[in-house]
């Protein structure tokens, strides 16, 4: 199902947490929330689920406005930053809980327990309390207890965060794997640009409670709206007063028009790329990612002097 | 290393110094007079119908205030951690207002409010009930000062437990009450017994402000601690002694059942 949110602004006390922010969620999508700290895309993601109210704005989940709906009433699947497990219950007994509440007969609630069980690959681990639990089973516990009462939304706050390296990127895949699976339209937030570009297929990036820019990931990568974009979603030089993804500079051993004079600091070979960091002769740090080939074709060497060319730059106003 | 040793044995023998003459001296006093001239006389001092009835009558004060205040405590604890409203800061602070108040001051202004001259006094007199001098008023003053056991264990325990759970419960489809029954509870669940027992022991050794307002009417408005005053005024240090031993082993069984509770509070 779809979710539009119109216009929502959200202040506590003097701190503006959203301005203003519009957005529409196809149903069936994988949508990040993606910004910095206080950017508001969590406050965002809980006055969708309705934990918080707006100010003012709009909630719509499937053309029903559902602005003024408490959270029970609304179907989404919430799973928090730190999970929230019910640490008296034991994971079977987590999971039911949607279920129980509202009172589906017990075999029903027995076999769809189960069943999600599997899905999250916690079978045999359903007698366990949260606390016997490692951080990722948790978090799949806890993804388990949302999907039960089959939600229409399922909401994620930085679902990867708590976690270590090596059970993020098995748990990213996995979600997205989740995502095909199950279907539901989710929504998660992350403050992790690779995240969001690996996972999902719609991103909206905030900054200082407004959206920036919506978009599929390579858009926002190639055709960032605004300098903010630009400098979040990927790695970007100021050559000359204008914005440049390092990949996006050529290096000549001559002067030319447009180009900036630079020393080379150092090479840093990447197997089929070559990253050179530079020193701009205006003072500035340049970083450029050149083909191993056109690096060797250059005969570079460190301490060189070369003109810094841009070859795809973005100006913003 | 020598005179840390010594330092650390010194305190360790100050301090159980301190409690064998303040506590448990008088207590151990307490058991040898009672039972100086065998079980006997004890009994018979127990079984006098005054002192039974003295007895009764504080376990059926106990009975009303301990679950009249834990009802209390609990919504209180719930207010002051989960919600905000004016008046917030005042109802903290006024909770723990007994605990501070002479139970003599809280008798004496329970005479203001309930005696013949008092606010509801003319009123009550006119209807024909009876508060001062009868089980209402010694409930009343019994549930003013144990108030404040119960809200003062949960608080903490509420503010740890924090309210994501309770918002997981929202989400998945729960009422107020549902979350109440199923999450909010069962997570305070050490808390509110360990306040339960804290209050209870205090309504069975209250007397300063129950004495005030009982009129001490043998057989009638006498709870087990006046017994005990009323027993020894009377030279029967047999009967109060007596009677004392059942109230510190009450006291004694709180103490065990909290030693054994305690622990289990970290853990669930």
């Amino acid at each position: 199902m779809s979710i539009l949110i119109r216009n929502i602004s959200k202040r506590f006390g003097d701190f503006v947490a959203l301005d203003d922010v519009s957005l529409e969620v196809d149903g069936g999508s994988l949508t990040a929330l993606l910004g910095p700290s206080g950017s508001g895309k969590s406050t965002l993601l809980r006055i969708i689920a309705g934990l918080e109210i707006p100010d003012s704005g709009e909630i719509v989940l499937s053309g029903r406005d559902a602005t003024a709906l408490a959270p029970q009433k609304r179907n989404v699947g919430f799973v928090f930053q730190h999970y929230a497990p019910f640490k008296h219950m034991t994971v079977r007994e987590n999971v039911a809980f949607g279920l129980k509440v509202r009172k589906r007969p017990k075999a029903e609630i027995a076999q769809r327990v189960e069943e999600l069980l599997n899905l999250v690959q916690l079978q045999g681990f359903g007698h366990r309390y949260p606390a016997q639990l490692s951080g990722g089973q948790r978090q799949r516990m806890a993804l388990a207890r949302a999907l039960a009462p089959e939600p229409q939304v399922l909401l994620l706050d930085e679902p990867f965060g708590a976690l270590d390296a090596r059970v993020r990127a098995e748990l990213r895949e996995w979600l997205m794997h989740l995502h095909d699976v199950v279907n539901v339209t989710t929504v998660f937030v992350t403050h992790d640009r690779e995240e969001a570009m690996e996972v999902s297929d719609q991103i909206a990036v905030m900054n200082r409670g407004a959206l920036e820019q919506v978009g599929a990931p390579r858009a926002l990568y190639d055709e960032p709206a605004t300098d903010f974009v630009m400098r979040f979603v990927g790695d970007a030089n100021e050559v000359a007063g204008v914005l440049v993804r390092p990949h996006d500079l050529d290096l000549l051993p001559e002067p030319a028009d447009d180009a900036l004079e630079a020393m080379i600091v150092k090479a840093t070979f990447l197997g089929r790329d070559v990253k050179v960091d530079l020193h701009g002769s205006d003072g500035s740090e340049v970083i450029a990612v050149l083909t191993r080939d056109r690096y060797e074709a250059l005969g570079l060497w460190r301490g060189q002097t070369v003109w810094i060319r841009p070859e795809r730059d973005r100006a913003f106003a | 290393m020598h005179s840390a040793r010594l330092d650390r044995l010194g305190l360790r023998f100050l301090a159980l110094a301190y409690l064998a003459v303040i506590l448990v001296g008088p207590l151990a006093i307490v058991f040898w007079r009672t039972f100086e001239h065998g079980l006997a006389p004890a009994w018979n001092a127990l079984s006098q119908p005054d002192t039974i009835h003295a007895f009764k009558l504080t376990l059926i004060i106990t009975a009303i205030a301990v679950p009249v205040n834990t009802v209390f405590g609990i919504v209180c604890a719930l207010a002051i951690v989960r919600r905000s409203f004016p008046g917030k800061g005042l109802l903290n602070a006024f909770i723990d207002l007994p605990l501070a108040l002479s139970p003599v001051v809280v008798g004496l202004s329970l005479f203001l409010l309930y005696g013949r001259q008092g606010w509801f006094g003319g009123w009550l007199d006119d209807h024909g009930i009876q508060v001062l001098f009868a089980l209402p008023a010694m409930v009343i003053a019994t549930i003013f000062v144990s108030l404040p056991f119960v809200a003062r264990e949960v608080v903490p325990t509420l503010r740890e437990i924090g309210d994501e759970q309770e918002q997981a419960a929202y989400t998945l489809g729960a009422g107020g009450w549902q979350t109440f029954w199923r999450i909010t509870l069962p997570s305070i669940r050490w808390a509110v017994i360990y306040g339960v027992i804290l209050t209870t022991a205090r309504c069975l050794g209250e007397y300063g402000a129950v004495a005030v307002v009982s009129g001490r009417l043998q057989g009638q408005t006498e709870t087990a601690t006046l017994r005990v005053q009323e027993r020894y005024e009377s030279y029967d240090f047999a009967g109060a002694y007596a009677i004392s031993i059942v109230l510190a082993t009450l006291a004694i069984l709180v103490l065990v059942a909290l030693t054994v509770l305690r622990p289990k509070e970290g853990t669930s």
